[in-house]
């Protein structure tokens, strides 16, 4: 059971750390302000996601579990807000590229 | 272990780059979010050497509400810096001179460390029972250094003062000139209505749990002022004038009641903040709750700059 879990772990938290190195090259080689934010929020989303997944074996009892779900939780409400804020500005000042 | 010996040289040299390059780089809104990346790093490496305290409050104070009063004293100085104007030679010179001074001040002291510090970490440890704390660090803080912590707390109102002092005369205890941004109906104002309840229960939660575990007034302090900054911003509640009489009794209360503990010291026990024999805990957490306001409201109107308009706008 518990190599199961391990291996659980091992394979989500590579997943994850995949997502954010992909997320990472789209920061880097994407055209405009727009794409790169939308390369961003994936990666808050699945990556950090994915991270959660695998650790939340790992966490110490229920209460553990929560701070972990809920850490993913706030990183995404802050993603999306913060991405919606700077696509706003972007677009008002007309920074496209 | 070598891993993990290859992601502490791997953040570390991370580090070293980012403040490098907020040194270096021209623009000074690139160098002020550069300095919030290095705070933010510099807690995942206090995280590493077991200082999650440090931590705590390095990403609080050093990735985020520095950063934050650094963007508003950009934003101020952008139009000397758009007018063209560079300071001259001797300056330049002198403000290199004294960089350098420092630098190597700093170097200096750092090399000639012993190897093994000296350490009054056992001792912290071995009489943390008689103060009825479990976290050592709030028992340096509160109990074995009260003093140097009182005096801290004085010092960031003597800041608040001195941010104040700069208004002119006639706008004197009015509104600060914080800078709102939001539109209204915009996703910063459904932001300050989400945040604000869950923000300050994790701050009063950090306060409450700084006693046992790591945690304290300071970093409380810190997110319970970020919420009222972000209530601010996004115009759900007015900047208030600083000469509102609630606000003036918010930023003494802390160091008020942290004053009459440590006077009742003196009767009730033998010395200046010294507290009376098992009731070390209760007092503490007292000084520490009235603590978290005062440095929550004492941080937030830091953030909101010296008053501008003489009545609400």
């Amino acid at each position: 059971m518990t190599l199961a879990f391990d291996i659980f772990t091992v394979v989500a938290v590579s997943a994850g750390s995949f997502f954010f190195m992909a997320g990472t090259v789209g920061l880097l080689r994407f055209p405009d302000t727009m794409t790169r934010l939308h390369a961003l929020t994936k990666v808050d989303n699945l990556g950090l996601g994915l991270i959660v997944v695998g650790l939340l074996p790992r966490a110490e009892g229920l209460l553990g579990a929560l701070k972990l779900l809920s850490v993913w939780i706030f990183v995404q409400l802050a993603g999306a807000i913060v991405s919606q804020l700077v696509a706003r500005v972007a677009r008002r000042e007309g920074r496209h590229t | 272990m070598t891993y993990v010996f290859v992601f502490e040289v791997g953040l570390a040299a991370l580090l070293l780059a980012i403040a490098v390059w907020t040194i270096v780089v021209r623009a000074t809104f690139a160098a002020i979010v550069f300095f919030m990346i290095y705070g933010l790093l510099a807690a995942i490496v206090w995280v590493r050497l077991f200082a999650v305290d440090v931590a705590l409050t390095e990403a609080a104070i050093g990735g985020g509400l520095t950063g934050m009063l650094m963007l508003g004293a950009a934003a101020r100085l952008r139009e000397i810096e758009n007018s063209g104007e560079k300071p001259g030679l001797p300056m330049r010179l002198a403000a290199g001179m004294l960089c350098t001074l420092i630098s190597a001040a700093l170097g200096i002291v750092v090399f000639s460390l012993p190897d093994v510090a000296p350490t009054l970490a056992p001792m912290a440890k071995a009489n943390l029972a008689q103060t009825g704390l479990g976290n050592p660090v709030a028992a340096v803080l509160f109990a074995y250094r009260a003093f140097d912590t009182l005096l801290e707390k004085v010092v960031l109102l003597l800041a608040l003062v001195g941010v104040w002092s700069l208004a002119p005369d006639r706008v004197w205890g009015g509104v600060p000139g914080f800078r709102v941004y939001a539109q209204p109906s915009s996703i910063l104002v459904f932001l300050a209505q989400l945040l604000p309840p869950i923000g300050i229960m994790i701050g009063v939660y950090m306060f409450w749990t700084g006693a046992s575990y790591p945690g304290g007034a300071f970093q409380g302090g810190t997110v319970l002022a970020a919420m009222w900054l972000l209530v601010m911003i996004a115009r759900l509640q007015p900047v208030p004038a600083i000469s509102l009489r609630p606000l003036r009794l918010l930023l003494v209360v802390g160091p008020v009641i942290f004053i009459a503990i440590g006077l009742l010291g003196f009767v009730l026990a033998d010395a200046f903040l010294a507290y009376p024999a098992g009731y070390s805990k209760p007092l503490i957490i007292v000084a520490e709750a009235t603590l978290t306001l005062s440095i929550g409201v004492t941080l937030g109107l830091l953030v909101a700059g010296p008053p501008e308009w003489k009545t609400q706008q």
